[in-house]
């Protein structure tokens, strides 16, 4: 037979298998350099003096200044036409505060609720949590209009209430949707078997149900608080800026004597922190939810 | 009175009937099999009892009270799974002690009940082990020391044994009814092991079409099925039966299943019909080289052998074309290869009649 020696099969293999590892890595760093290089230049950015950021050709080498964050924290920037005030702070604590009371309100009431649709077959079921789906993909405009007007009869207009309540929209949806999927991979008989033991389904609920899908949970809020985070629409319609978040109150960087980026830069670097740490502080209990659906059974 | 009795159970999912008003009473320290083919309602029957299924009609009742409306925390009910349904972000301790968590017992009671029940269990060594750290067959006790540590009036078995190796199946079936007996409980054991319900059983009950065909203790369901379905479902391999017809030979009367003359003149009931299915257990079946010489026997050709450690299986095909199953001991089983001629012979005291319309057994006289 006219075949290789077995030696040379297995370089070639070794050296196509070496080929495929580097082929993949590569294509990794194009995917990573992609993705991370416009924060890696909005961080340098806020690193730089007007003139730096708007010099042609850019350069990676610059003197650093904390001039952008010093104006941020101190309220007040420096433009050609002379200072303004800045409400970044504010906005930023607008933006936890939305974000946070929205999404605990999509919790409360999302996580009762995917347990229902999950477990037990009712009328329509099927139809409300998709209706409630739809929420997720109608136009935020397409309920703006009509919400304004509503809240403008209840007396609501620019409230934190009335933003919490639109944010819903948003957030409710997607912990619905995410932890129905996590209590349908719960066993029924461990809740049935702990119900057995002497326990209300109520205890049931919270001793055993809620901490299996605490995995679930934790990406659905983390989900939800980054969506929450970054809307735009709602706040620039329904609030005034005594209340609007972060994303609506950069607008205030673009001024009548041109663009601040250096400030934008590091408003934005300012608010992605936030949600960076909070998803750094959940990993731990996302990966742990992997590893605990691993050996399920 | 029973300490648990189901009284005219009745259930249906839609129009689809499961149980048609069953009956059946479980003694304190009896365990009772119930056995059936799979979808036949066995799993649905521990969901009523357990309460997580409603019942359609009847009543349950344990210790004379009726549990039929009762939470499933109010029912006095320990329960084994199948796949066990250990809770998995507790370790085998809290696993074990949650049925007397659950039913507010003062911690010190708790910490012994615990650790006697996992020592009679073999797991004393890994109570600090979550369920994805321990093996099958820990798993498996754990979930059955949880069931008992409470000294529930009743414990339900959903197949316990079905989900670990033959080893440990085979270790448990001789603990088990030991320590059923230790907790006095009123155990019913359901399985799709007749070798299981046979050894673990005080009675076995057959659920069958939404009913129980026969309820009793395992050795007389086996040699009197009531049905033939009863006999096809108890015994492994299962029971022969050969369509028969009655003949009448001078003053005796017989029946002739694979050309064999059986003669049953005087120890039936029959009725009217000339036509009978006749049972034989491959057990009952004899086999030789050489035909017998004092006594009828048939010609046939062995198709196959399965050799197992205890009875070898053969099926044999007579020379009328008809097959059959036959077991015998493994040591005899050398002196047989397929194709060879041999001859089978059943005596006629082993031969159950079936009805062929609807297979009940047709009753023996009371001589007999």
């Amino acid at each position: 037979m006219n075949c290789p020696p077995l030696r040379e099969m297995l370089k070639k293999t070794r050296l196509f298998d070496a080929l495929t590892t580097a082929a993949y890595a590569l294509a990794l760093l194009v995917v990573v350099l992609f993705f991370l290089f416009p924060i890696f230049w909005v961080l340098l950015m806020s690193f730089q003096t007007h003139a730096d950021i708007l010099r042609s050709p850019p350069s990676l080498f610059f003197t650093p200044t904390l001039d952008n964050y010093a104006a941020i924290f101190a309220g007040k920037m420096e433009t050609s036409t002379g200072t303004q005030d800045i409400t970044f702070l504010r906005n930023l604590g607008n933006s936890a505060l939305l974000s946070s009371l929205s999404v605990l309100l999509a919790l409360v009431l999302g996580v009762p609720a995917a347990y229902a649709f999950a477990r037990y077959k009712f009328r329509l079921g099927e139809d409300i949590a998709f209706t409630l789906l739809s929420f997720r993909f109608a136009p935020p405009l397409l309920v703006l209009l009509p919400m304004a007007l509503y809240f403008g009869k209840l007396g609501l207009n620019d409230s934190y209430l009335s933003l919490i309540w639109v944010y819903q929209l948003i957030v409710l949806p997607l912990v619905l949707w995410i932890i129905r999927g996590y209590f349908e991979d719960i066993d029924p008989n461990i809740e049935h078997a702990y119900r057995l033991d002497g326990n209300s389904w109520g205890a049931t609920f919270l001793k055993v149900s809620i901490p299996l899908a605490r995995p679930g949970i934790a990406a659905a809020a983390l989900l939800a608080f980054i969506f929450a985070w970054n809307n735009f629409i709602f706040a620039l319609v329904l609030a005034s800026a005594a209340k609007q978040p972060v994303t609506v109150g950069a607008l205030l960087f673009v001024t009548g004597s041109g663009i601040q980026y250096g400030y934008i830069a590091a408003a934005t670097a300012l608010s992605v922190a936030p949600i960076l740490m909070l998803a750094l502080f959940l990993q731990r209990h996302l990966v742990e939810g992997l590893s605990l659906g691993a050996v399920k059974g | 009175m029973a300490r648990l009795e189901i009284d005219n159970l009745t259930k249906a999912f839609g129009s689809v009937p499961v149980f048609n008003g069953i009956t059946l009473n479980v003694e304190r320290s009896e365990t009772v099999a119930v056995y059936g083919r799979s979808g036949c309602g066995k799993s649905t029957l521990l969901s009523i009892l357990s309460g997580a299924l409603p019942a359609g009609g009847g009543d349950i009742r344990i210790d004379g009270r009726s549990i039929i409306d009762a939470q499933p925390e109010e029912r006095d009910i320990g329960m084994a799974f199948q796949n066990f349904a250990l809770y998995p972000h507790m370790n085998a301790f809290d696993n074990i002690a949650s049925p007397l968590r659950g039913r507010k017992k003062p911690p010190q009671d708790i910490n012994e009940r615990v650790e006697a029940t996992a020592k009679l269990l073999k797991i004393d060594n890994v109570l600090s082990h979550f369920p994805q750290e321990i093996s099958n067959g820990q798993r498996q006790r754990t979930s059955l020391a949880r069931a008992l540590v409470a000294e529930p009036a009743v414990l339900l078995l959903d197949d316990p044994l079905r989900n670990v190796d033959a080893k440990l199946r085979y270790e448990m079936r001789l603990e088990m009814p030991n320590l059923f007996r230790r907790f006095q409980s009123s155990v019913i054991y359901v399985t799709q092991d007749s070798r299981e319900a046979m050894a673990l059983a005080d009675r076995i009950a057959i659920l069958h079409n939404g009913q129980f065909i026969q309820v009793g203790p395992p050795q007389d369901v086996y040699e009197f099925p009531r049905t033939a379905e009863v006999g096809r479902l108890l015994g492994d391999p299962a029971i022969n039966l050969f369509p028969c017809e009655t003949m009448v030979r001078g003053d005796s009367l017989f029946v002739n299943p694979v050309n064999f003359p059986v003669n049953i003149t005087g120890r039936y009931q029959l009725p009217s019909t000339s036509k009978y299915l006749a049972g034989v257990r491959p057990e009952d079946i004899s086999m030789s080289v050489a035909p017998s010489a004092n006594s009828h026997s048939i010609e046939a050709t062995i198709e196959s052998i399965t050799l197992s450690n205890i009875r070898s299986v053969f099926v044999v095909k007579t020379t009328t074309g008809e097959k059959m199953t036959v077991s015998c001991p493994e040591e005899e089983t050398q002196q047989y290869a397929t194709k060879q001629r041999i001859y089978v012979y059943f005596p006629e005291e082993k031969v159950s009649l079936f009805s062929p319309d609807n297979e009940r057994l047709i009753k023996q006289n009371p001589s007999n």
